[in-house]
């Protein structure tokens, strides 16, 4: 852990505006913050844990709890509703067998809702990880999923 | 006369425009003009600034993400400061429920945008510029990169001192807020500042700072490449230039539309509708909801309903209660929490229309629940909090039987 966030102050400098980008990297690296990852990065940019955290807490990406290898956010705006976001989020409670909010128990995949996401004009949409997923059906979904699965 | 006074323009896209043909899994349908050779650039910089912002300053052009402050006067409240720091920032942080505009032009013409930036810091005296990315956009990253490297290389050439950086936001609606967002750049929790001073005077890093929409920052390219009064052929007295509009929900058309501003609601509603339009929501869900019977009256632009973009159409199969419930749901998750208006206030108004509905408040209740929203309208500290009674009182009080049935 040491190492890896003295890599990233390397890359990003040590000023609190170098916050966001570390908290984003250790994020797309190990899925989600841990108290271990929070107190290093505190440490080493010499500012409280409690200043690391509530920057953290208050970013819907950075999470917080541990999280799958692959993040699949779903959208819900009004527009994502009136698409047939409910059929989405059935399918992939099904394949996947977890409800919404959490992680399968291989930690693959975490199943979480978000706001709007861009793709107004082709919803219902998600995203995985960063990648969008536009126009869904219920077999598109499934065959997505099975791509990750590989 | 009615149906023909929409007339689509195409100031922002250029030769390239069509959002129609990505049906695959990334913007596959993304076209890609030939490398952009910002000669817009080499006029640019054989002019006065003081010039380039009173060219602004006459086109009428207005900010583009909907609160639509006069851009010349910004840039000139930017120049004004005698400080040697100063920055410019792209707000690339389209959280607005139904808007996906900037994502497009973003996606098309990037060049375009840090041409814009390039020009704002030629006129304020930047050297430095940031566009803040959302989260949501991650994967844009790549490409706006190599576009920006090729950019760099050919500013150099010109003779420009300025270089851009893109940071990401992390999934918070309220930095779409410029205060918010520099609070977010400089590595804090996103909560928007006090105002007075104004980002001109004291922004990023306290030093003066211009912020600006993406679409913003291509109409002033657009400007200096037309011409004022080429521009200012477009749109109305308050509403100059066209404004690209993102068109979802009950609609065959959805997409990415650039309009001239200053149209009528009907119009719109007659070339996107489904024929069935009930309402259409103007300005996302911090915007108005306009019903059927206001459409022939209702101006999209500064002298009518001002938009970031957002137009959301809804036809009569839909429950305007839905509607509420979401864009409410939507606000008390994305409050900041830090004034208490808007963090009570929106906790309040999601349990009171809920309580009506069920019987278990009388139909009166949605009054009280009104005078809530001007109360947070007055007293909220930012947009995000002062705005949910746009939405709010415009639902309740045109739909005010589907709100107690």
């Amino acid at each position: 852990m040491k190492e890896m966030i003295e890599n990233l102050t390397k890359k990003y400098g040590k000023s609190r505006e170098s916050l966001m980008p570390i908290l984003q990297a250790v994020v797309e690296k190990e899925n989600y913050l841990s108290e271990e990852a929070m107190n290093e990065i505190a440490k080493q940019l010499d500012i409280s844990a409690a200043q690391v955290y509530g920057t953290a807490s208050f970013y819907s990406f950075l999470d917080t709890e541990p999280r799958g290898k692959y993040v699949i956010r779903v959208c819900k705006s009004i527009i994502a509703e009136m698409k047939g976001k409910k059929e989405i989020i059935r399918t992939l409670e099904n394949v996947l067998k977890v409800k919404v909010g959490h992680t399968t128990p291989d930690n693959m995949f975490s199943l979480l809702e978000t706001n709007d996401i861009g793709w107004s004009d082709q919803e219902p949409s998600m995203l995985v990880n960063e990648k969008p997923y536009t126009n869904l059906t219920p077999e598109k979904v499934i065959s997505i999923i099975n791509e990750y699965r590989k | 006369m009615s149906s023909h006074n929409l007339k689509k323009t195409d100031i922002i896209f250029g030769i390239c425009h069509t959002s129609d043909d990505n049906q695959n899994i990334l913007p596959g349908g993304v076209c890609k003009t030939s490398r952009t050779k910002y000669t817009v650039l080499e006029e640019v910089i054989k002019k006065d600034p003081k010039d380039i912002i009173n060219d602004i300053i006459e086109s009428g052009l207005k900010g583009r993400g909907g609160a639509g402050f006069p851009t010349g006067y910004k840039w000139k409240f930017g120049a004004a400061s005698p400080e040697t720091e100063k920055y410019v920032i792209c707000n690339a942080d389209e959280g607005e429920p139904g808007t996906f505009k900037d994502r497009d032009i973003l996606l098309k013409v990037p060049g375009k945008i840090y041409a814009g930036m390039a020009i704002c810091g030629y006129c304020i005296k930047a050297k430095q510029g940031y566009i803040y990315l959302r989260g949501e956009y991650r994967y844009m990253i790549p490409e706006l990169q190599k576009v920006l490297d090729e950019f760099h290389e050919t500013i150099k050439k010109i003779g420009f001192d300025f270089h851009i950086d893109i940071l990401l936001g992390s999934g918070a609606y309220v930095c779409g807020e410029e205060t918010a967002l520099m609070e977010s750049m400089e590595g804090k929790r996103g909560e928007p500042r006090n105002k007075p001073p104004f980002p001109t005077i004291e922004g990023f890093r306290n030093k003066p700072t211009v912020i600006n929409n993406v679409e913003t920052f291509v109409n002033v390219v657009m400007i200096q490449k037309l011409g004022v009064d080429e521009f200012r052929k477009l749109g109305t007295q308050d509403s100059r230039g066209s404004k690209v509009f993102s068109v979802s929900g009950d609609t065959p058309i959805p997409g990415v539309y650039e309009l001239e501003l200053g149209m009528k609601l009907c119009d719109f509603v007659d070339e996107y509708g489904d024929g069935d339009t009930k309402a259409v929501q103007v300005g996302g869900a911090s915007g108005f909801c306009v019903p059927r019977k206001k459409f022939d009256e209702t101006i999209i632009g500064f002298e009518g309903i001002p938009t970031g973009g957002s137009m959301m159409l809804f036809n009569s199969s839909r429950s305007m209660y839905n509607v509420l419930c979401n864009y409410l749901d939507f606000f008390a998750e994305e409050s900041c929490g830090q004034c208490t208006p808007c963090r009570v206030g929106c906790q309040q108004l999601i349990r009171g229309i809920k309580a009506v509905k069920c019987g278990q408040r009388p139909p009166e209740y949605l009054d009280t629940l009104l005078k809530l929203t001007d109360s947070m309208r007055l007293s909220a500290k930012c947009g995000l909090g002062q705005s949910v009674a746009n939405s709010f009182s415009s639902i309740v009080s045109n739909f005010t039987e589907e709100m107690i049935y």
